[in-house]
Formats: structure tokens, sequence, C-alpha cells
């Protein structure tokens, strides 16, 4: 604990990620290109064909859209518990990359699930409770702009992070509880072929490298334009 | 990529697109807070 509140000061945040973000770059650069040189060298499902190059885009997509919502929900349990400086900026700079991550998995979910189902989309409970993932999104999106008072939007909004962290252990466990046409666990199992695996991790690093680097540029980007308005107001009084 | 060509480049386009317009997005907006935060500080000096 006392690690995190070293580092959540902004000075001491904007050193420590300066130094890190271009590591993180480069490595979801070189991700990104392995992990498309591997998702084209597969061979063909034996009963999905060539759709299971779908699922290196399609899962890690997923995922981060869970890890995104996750790290929301502890920066805000951060911020309600100990007023942890940082939190709520770090919280509000993720929203907006979980939204894409979940849109991105619903557009190549639906894109996979045509072959593979004959439809687009099925109202079970993984897309459902997926599908209710962006809406929390937008909904804790829009909690912040229409607030004006930072400090009252930042407590609204943690609060609303935290009751929808419900969901995400739903969306999970999703496949276990109900009766669904998506398919059961098949990642953390253990059933995806060996063939498909350095693919699915090289893709599953790159999302995460992506989106670590890109959640540290907007909270960096967030400080700035605090101290930006903190000029403006001395400025101005 | 036959037969399902028509369902595999749309989802990587759609990944590629929104992967390129967030990073695009970030780095603008991280650069144009800079350059307000420069100008402030310019402005203040003087």
């Amino acid at each position: 604990m006392q690690f995190l509140f070293r580092y959540a000061n902004p000075h001491n945040f904007m050193r420590l990620s300066g130094a890190v973000l271009p590591f993180t770059a480069i490595g979801a650069a070189l991700a990104l290109i392995s992990g498309l040189y591997f998702s084209f060298s597969v061979p063909p499902d034996y009963q999905q064909g060539t759709t299971i190059t779908i699922l290196f885009i399609h899962v890690p997509a997923a995922i981060m859209a869970m890890v995104a919502y996750s790290s929301i929900a502890v920066c805000s349990l951060l911020s309600l518990v100990w007023r942890h400086p940082l939190s709520d900026t770090a919280a509000r700079a993720a929203a907006p990359l979980g939204a894409m991550f979940t849109v991105m998995g619903l557009i190549t979910g639906a894109l996979w699930g045509k072959p593979m189902w004959g439809a687009y989309w099925v109202w079970d409970a993984r897309l459902t409770s997926f599908l209710l993932l962006l809406f929390i999104y937008l909904g804790y999106m829009a909690l912040w702009s229409a607030i004006e008072d930072e400090i009252k939007a930042a407590r609204a909004a943690a609060i609303l992070a935290l009751v929808g962290a419900v969901n995400i252990p739903i969306i999970k466990f999703s496949v276990e509880w109900w009766n669904t046409l998506h398919q059961g666990e098949t990642i953390t199992t253990g059933k995806l072929a060996a063939v498909y695996v350095p693919a699915f991790l090289t893709m599953m690093l790159a999302y995460f490298l992506l989106f670590l680097t890109l959640w540290m540029i907007r909270i960096r980007t967030a400080i700035l334009e605090r101290r930006a308005r903190n000029l403006m107001q001395g400025a101005a009084s | 990529m036959s037969p399902y060509g028509a369902f595999i480049w749309p989802a990587y386009g759609v990944s590629a697109l929104a992967l390129s317009a967030a990073t695009i997005w970030t780095v603008v907006a991280w650069r144009r807070a800079k350059a307000k935060l420069a100008a402030l500080e310019g402005s203040k000096e003087k």
C-alpha cells in the first residue's frame, strides 16, 4: 500500500510513467506485429475453419474490457476508502479505453458468431452481460460529464463503478451458470489447442501493453490539464 | 481465408481502426495538453 501511495503523487507518477512508457509502447508494437504474424500462420481449426483467427482479436479485446473495468473498480475503491490521490483520475482515464475494447469484443464476436452460429447476435447470458458492460461504461462516462463539481462527480462515479463491478463475475461465469450458445471456457481450462496458444498469448500481451501505454498517457494528460486549469484560475484570481 | 474472409477481414479491420483511433486520439490529446501548459507557463514567466 505504501508503494501505491508513493507513486500516487502526480509528480512521482509523471516521473515513473515517463520512464516506463517507451518500453510499454515498443513492447506493444512488437507484440502486435508478432501476434499478427502468428495469427495468420496457424492452421485452420477442424471445426471452425479459418474463423479461428478471429479468436486472437476477439478474446483479448473481451478480456481487456473486463481488465479495464476491474482497474476502474479498484481505483474507485482506493478513492472511496483511502482517498488515494490520482485514483479518480486513473479510473476516469481507463473508461473510454475499456468501452473501446468492449465495442471491439462485441463487433468481432458478432462477426465470429454469424458463420459459426448462423446469427450475429443472440440474447444469451454471455452476450447480454457483455452488452450490459458497455452500458455501464457509457453510464460511468456520462456521470463524470454530467456533474460539474469534480469531487462530487468522482464520488458518484466511484459508487457506480463499484456497483457495476458485480457484472464482471457474471460475464466470466455466465457460460457455467447458464446454458449459453456462446462456447464455454476455453482459455483458462487449457482446452485451446497448443498450436493456437502462441498467437493468442502474443496478441493478449499486445493488447495489455497497448492498454497500459494509452492508460498512462491519458493519466498524464489529465495531470497536465489539471495543472493548466490551476494556472488559469491562479491568473484569473 | 475463403469462405470466411467476409467475416475475418472486417473483424481485423474494425479492430485495427479502433486501436489506431484510440492511439491517435490519446497522443493528440497529450500533445495538446502539453502545448497548452507550456504556453500558460510561458505567459506566466513573462
